[in-house]
C-alpha cells in the first residue's frame, strides 16, 4: 500500500486540477447563460434556456461520451484530459447558471424598483443594487455545485483520464484488493469533498449579512 | 471526418427502447428504496440511541464525501473480495438506492424537525405512543414538506443510473455502446441516447408535477 500511495496522491491532485479548470469553465459558461435567461431579448432567453435544459436534462456521462467519442465524426478531436475539462464545465455550467438565476431572483423586487425611481439604469441598478446582494446568495448554491462537479469528476475515468478513481481502478487489476485500494481512493475524495464543504462555509460566513 | 447519418440507428431502436426501459427500472427499483431508507436513516439519526445513530451518521457521511462511480465500484468488486457475490443489477440498484437514500435521510431530516412541536404534542394528548406519532403524525408531514427536494433527488437518479453501464447492467448507455461496438458511430447513438433520456426526464418531471400537486391540494 505504501509503494502505491504516492500514485494516489499525485491521482488527487489531477482530479482538483480538472475540477478547477471546469469550475472556472463552468462559470464563464454560467454567468452570461444565466444573463441570457433573464434578457428582455425573448432570443437571447431561448439560447440559455435551450442549454440549460439540455445540459440538465441528460447524464454526464453521455455529454463526455458524445464529446469524445462522438467529437471525432464532427471535426474534434480532443485528447482525453481536454475532453474532460469541457465536458465537466459545460455540463456543471448549465447547473451553476440556474444557482446564479436563482440568487439574482431571491433579491427582493422593491430594491431595483427603489434603484429605478431614484434614477438608477438597469446596468447601474444590476451593477451597484442587485449583483453585490445577489453574489451572497449565490455562495452556497455554487459551492454545492462544486462538491457535485468535484465527486463527479470520477466519471471522466471512463475516458481514461488518469485521475484518482482510474488509478484506483488500474492498481485494482494488479492487486487484487478492492477494499483497501478503493478505501484509500474514498478516503482522498472524502478530504477534498469536506475541505471544499468547508471552504464553502467560511465564505458564507464571511460574507453573511448579519 | 465522416458524414453524420442517423438512419443507422434505426435497426438498433429495440435495443435502445429495452435500454430504456431497463433505465427505468433501475430508476424506480433505486428510487424506491432510496424514499424507505431515507426515511429510516433519517428517523436513527434523530431517535435512535447513539450506538445506532453514529455509524448511521458516519455511513453518511461517507457517501456523501465520495462519488458514486467508486461506491459502485467498492460494492460490485469490493464484496466479491470478502466472499459475497451480488449480481451486477443488485448491485447498481443498491448502490444507487443507497447513495440517493443519504440524500433523502438529509431532506427528510430537516424535514421532520421543521414539523411543528404542537403535532406531536397533540398527538400524544390524544393518546398515541411516541412511535405511533413519529408514524402517523410527524413523518407524513416532513415527508409531504419535502415533496419537491426529494422529486429532484429522483430526477438526478434517473441520470446518475447511467453510471451502472460501467458494471456492465444493459441499460441505455450499455445499449448504446453494444450498437457502437457493431457500427462504429458513437455520436449518432449516444445523442440518441442523449434523447431518450431528456424525454424519461421530461415524463418524470410530469409525473413528479403532478404528485406535487396532488398532495397540495390534499392538504
Amino acid at each position: 500500500m505504501s509503494r502505491v500511495f504516492p500514485f494516489f496522491v499525485e491521482a488527487a491532485f489531477v482530479t482538483l486540477e480538472l475540477t478547477v479548470l471546469a469550475l472556472v469553465l463552468g462559470l464563464v459558461a454560467a454567468a452570461p447563460a444565466a444573463t441570457a435567461r433573464m434578457s428582455r431579448s425573448a432570443i437571447l432567453r431561448t439560447i440559455g434556456t435551450v442549454y440549460v435544459s439540455l445540459f440538465r436534462g441528460t447524464p454526464c456521462l453521455i455529454q463526455l461520451f458524445v464529446l469524445y467519442f462522438g467529437g471525432p465524426q464532427i471535426g474534434i478531436n480532443l485528447d482525453p484530459f481536454g475532453a474532460g475539462v469541457i465536458g465537466l464545465g459545460l455540463n456543471i455550467g448549465a447547473y451553476m447558471a440556474e444557482s446564479i438565476r436563482g440568487a439574482v431572483m431571491a433579491v427582493d423586487r422593491g430594491q431595483t424598483e427603489a434603484a429605478r425611481t431614484i434614477g438608477f439604469s438597469r446596468f447601474q441598478t444590476l451593477r451597484k443594487v442587485v449583483l453585490p446582494q445577489a453574489a451572497r446568495l449565490m455562495i452556497r448554491p455554487l459551492g454545492v455545485n462544486t462538491v457535485a462537479l468535484l465527486k463527479g469528476s470520477a466519471l471522466v475515468s471512463t475516458i481514461s483520464v488518469v485521475e484518482l478513481t482510474y488509478t484506483a481502478q488500474r492498481f485494482i487489476g494488479s492487486t487484487y484488493k478492492p477494499f483497501e485500494i478503493f478505501g484509500v481512493a474514498a478516503l482522498l475524495y472524502m478530504i477534498m469533498v469536506y475541505a471544499v464543504a468547508r471552504i464553502v462555509d467560511l465564505l458564507d460566513k464571511r460574507f453573511a449579512i448579519i | 471526418m465522416q458524414g453524420l447519418d442517423f438512419s443507422v440507428v434505426v435497426p438498433y431502436w429495440d435495443l435502445l427502447l429495452t435500454g430504456a426501459w431497463w433505465t427505468a427500472v433501475l430508476t424506480v427499483s433505486a428510487g424506491a428504496l432510496s424514499f424507505v431508507f431515507g426515511i429510516l436513516f433519517a428517523v436513527i439519526v434523530l431517535y435512535a440511541p447513539a450506538i445506532i445513530a453514529y455509524p448511521v451518521r458516519a455511513f453518511m457521511w461517507v457517501f456523501m464525501g465520495t462519488p458514486l462511480l467508486l461506491q459502485l465500484f467498492l460494492i460490485y468488486f469490493g464484496l466479491v473480495q470478502i466472499g459475497i457475490d451480488i449480481p451486477a443489477l443488485v448491485a447498481g440498484i443498491v448502490g444507487l438506492g443507497f447513495h440517493f437514500a443519504v440524500y433523502n435521510a438529509d431532506v427528510i431530516r430537516a424535514g421532520i424537525v421543521a414539523v411543528d412541536v404542537g403535532q406531536t404534542e397533540g398527538a400524544r394528548s390524544i393518546g398515541f405512543g411516541k412511535w405511533q406519532a413519529l408514524h402517523y403524525v410527524v413523518i407524513p408531514q416532513a415527508v409531504r414538506n419535502t415533496a419537491p427536494p426529494i422529486g429532484s433527488n429522483l430526477i438526478a437518479l434517473l441520470k446518475e443510473s447511467s453510471i451502472v453501464s460501467v458494471i456492465g447492467i444493459a441499460e441505455l448507455v450499455h445499449s448504446a455502446q453494444l450498437a457502437i461496438s457493431e457500427t462504429f458511430r458513437p455520436f449518432e447513438f449516444y445523442i440518441t441516447a442523449a434523447a431518450l433520456y431528456y424525454i424519461l426526464n421530461l415524463v418524470l418531471e410530469a409525473a413528479l408535477h403532478r404528485f406535487e400537486r396532488h398532495v397540495e391540494v390534499s392538504r
